[in-house]
């Protein structure tokens, strides 16, 4: 199938144009956060506090990888089942998260959120961190490094293979008729 | 008797750590290519093609397949006729899991309180079950366990009223609630009879039978042959986006249970389905 090229900045306008189903190549920068990372995130704006990430047009990746190898910026960098963030994605869609990539189906919360916010949420091959390492060029910590694989980081991405999962309009992959 | 220093123990441990996070088993490989061969939806067939890349490029690169690389499951065959000295049985095998994954480069994912939830910071302790059998041997048979598929297993207390056809039902249904949640092409292990305990510990065993493996008693055989065909007319496929590839395999352990009981435990592995075995 056919890949559609994405690159930063993950403007809503662009991201508005895919569709459930469309193959896609993300190139640029996305943020990685997973369980402990989200709760953290809700925790600190619950204290009024900042984000440790730019929450605007920002794409986080569910993830939490291996350490890297000798020689490599990253491990093994699959994504992680999103339905356990569920309870905290409307949240940071609702402040201007772009897109979310993960891998399984998410509920009608963030569905609506999705909607709502014109976001994204894109699936990753579940059990192919090997492959994706391959497509993450630089890795840092940013945030919540006592989190160890859980810590938020600041991930480079070149043609990183993901698919539309649920597109702005609310169409769900998942939920197709079958 | 044989005198088996713990020493060793830990040492192979280690190795299995590492290797079953590298690198799948023949029949598993085989089963994928398989089933990729018989796909016949093309986003599936390109999806099971990604994953079989990734099973190269682990190998090549040296990159651990999946980054959830488990909870190590550990389960000990251990010959009544061995002497181990040197050392705490238990101890030797979470010095190995903690080399193995300090070495191997994997990833920590315990936490030493299920609330609390602080990682422990070297992925022990491992889950670890002997089993008492004749001879001098020590099998060791190491399967790290994702959590992705874990968190989608159930365990049901049917009436024996239910019988065939509710075990059947409940195995399908637990496929089908978890959808593409844990990383479908799928293994799916099932434990019937027994008792709240034991139900469990058989579906999580079976995981570890070879792909080619078939139920001993033909009636379960067959039962693992049609809960097969109607999971993978589920149209769940590889990931949940539909096609025919949902699960690899189906695998039953029976054991005898109580007049009033009919226990049953579906446990769903991954299509990393990861395991290792070595023999001292």
């Amino acid at each position: 199938m056919i890949e559609i090229k994405l690159d930063e900045p993950f403007t809503k306008e662009k991201l508005s144009t895919l569709r459930a189903g469309d193959r896609v190549a993300i190139s640029g920068t996305i943020y990685t956060a997973r369980d402990a990372a989200h709760k953290r995130m809700d925790e600190a704006l619950k204290a009024g506090r900042e984000l440790p990430l730019p929450i605007k047009d920002a794409v986080i990746y569910y993830m939490g990888p291996t350490p890297p190898p000798p020689g490599k910026v990253i491990g093994s960098a699959g994504p992680t089942t999103s339905g356990r963030m569920d309870k905290w994605a409307p949240e940071l869609l609702d402040l201007g998260q772009a897109a979310m990539i993960g891998k399984g189906p998410r509920n009608d919360d963030v569905i609506n959120a999705i909607v709502r916010n014109r976001a994204v949420y894109f699936a990753a091959i579940g059990g192919a961190g090997a492959m994706i390492s391959k497509c993450i060029t630089s890795a840092e910590v940013i945030a919540y490094e006592d989190l160890g694989a859980e810590a938020i980081r600041r991930l480079t991405v070149v043609d990183m293979p993901v698919i539309v999962a649920v597109d702005a309009g609310g169409n769900d992959l998942y939920r197709k008729e079958r | 008797m044989k005198n088996l220093d713990a020493a060793r123990i830990a040492e192979a441990v280690e190795l299995l750590a590492k290797r079953t996070n590298y690198y799948l088993t023949k029949d598993v490989c085989k089963r994928i290519a398989e089933c990729r061969d018989a796909e016949t939806d093309p986003g599936a067939a390109e999806i099971l093609d990604k994953i079989e890349d990734n099973i190269t490029i682990a190998g090549e690169e040296g990159i651990p397949l999946c980054q959830d690389t488990g909870m190590a499951c550990v389960f000990l065959r251990l010959g009544q006729d061995v002497h181990i000295y040197g050392g705490d049985l238990y101890e030797a095998v979470n010095t190995g899991v903690k080399a193995g994954y300090e070495k191997g480069f994997l990833r920590k994912s315990v936490v030493a309180d299920p609330l609390r939830r602080k990682n422990t910071g070297d992925n022990t302790p491992a889950n670890i079950y002997v089993e008492i059998v004749p001879g001098d041997d020590l099998e060791i048979v190491f399967a790290p366990k994702g959590f992705g598929s874990e968190n989608m297993s159930q365990i049901k207390m049917l009436k024996p009223a239910d019988g065939e056809e509710g075990v059947k039902d409940f195995v399908v249904q637990t496929v089908r609630e978890a959808g593409g949640n844990p990383c479908p092409p799928i293994v799916v292990g099932v434990g019937i009879g027994g008792t709240f305990d034991r139900a469990p510990l058989m579906a999580k065993k079976a995981l570890l039978l070879p792909m080619d493996h078939r139920n001993q008693d033909p009636y379960y055989a067959e039962m693992e042959d049609e809960l097969l065909e109607r999971i993978n007319k589920l149209n769940i496929g590889p990931q949940g986006f539909g096609g025919r590839t949902t699960a690899l395999a189906v695998k039953i352990i029976q054991a005898p249970t109580h007049i009033a009981g009919l226990p049953v435990a579906v446990n769903i592995n991954c299509h990393v389905a990861r395991h290792g075995v070595v023999r001292l």
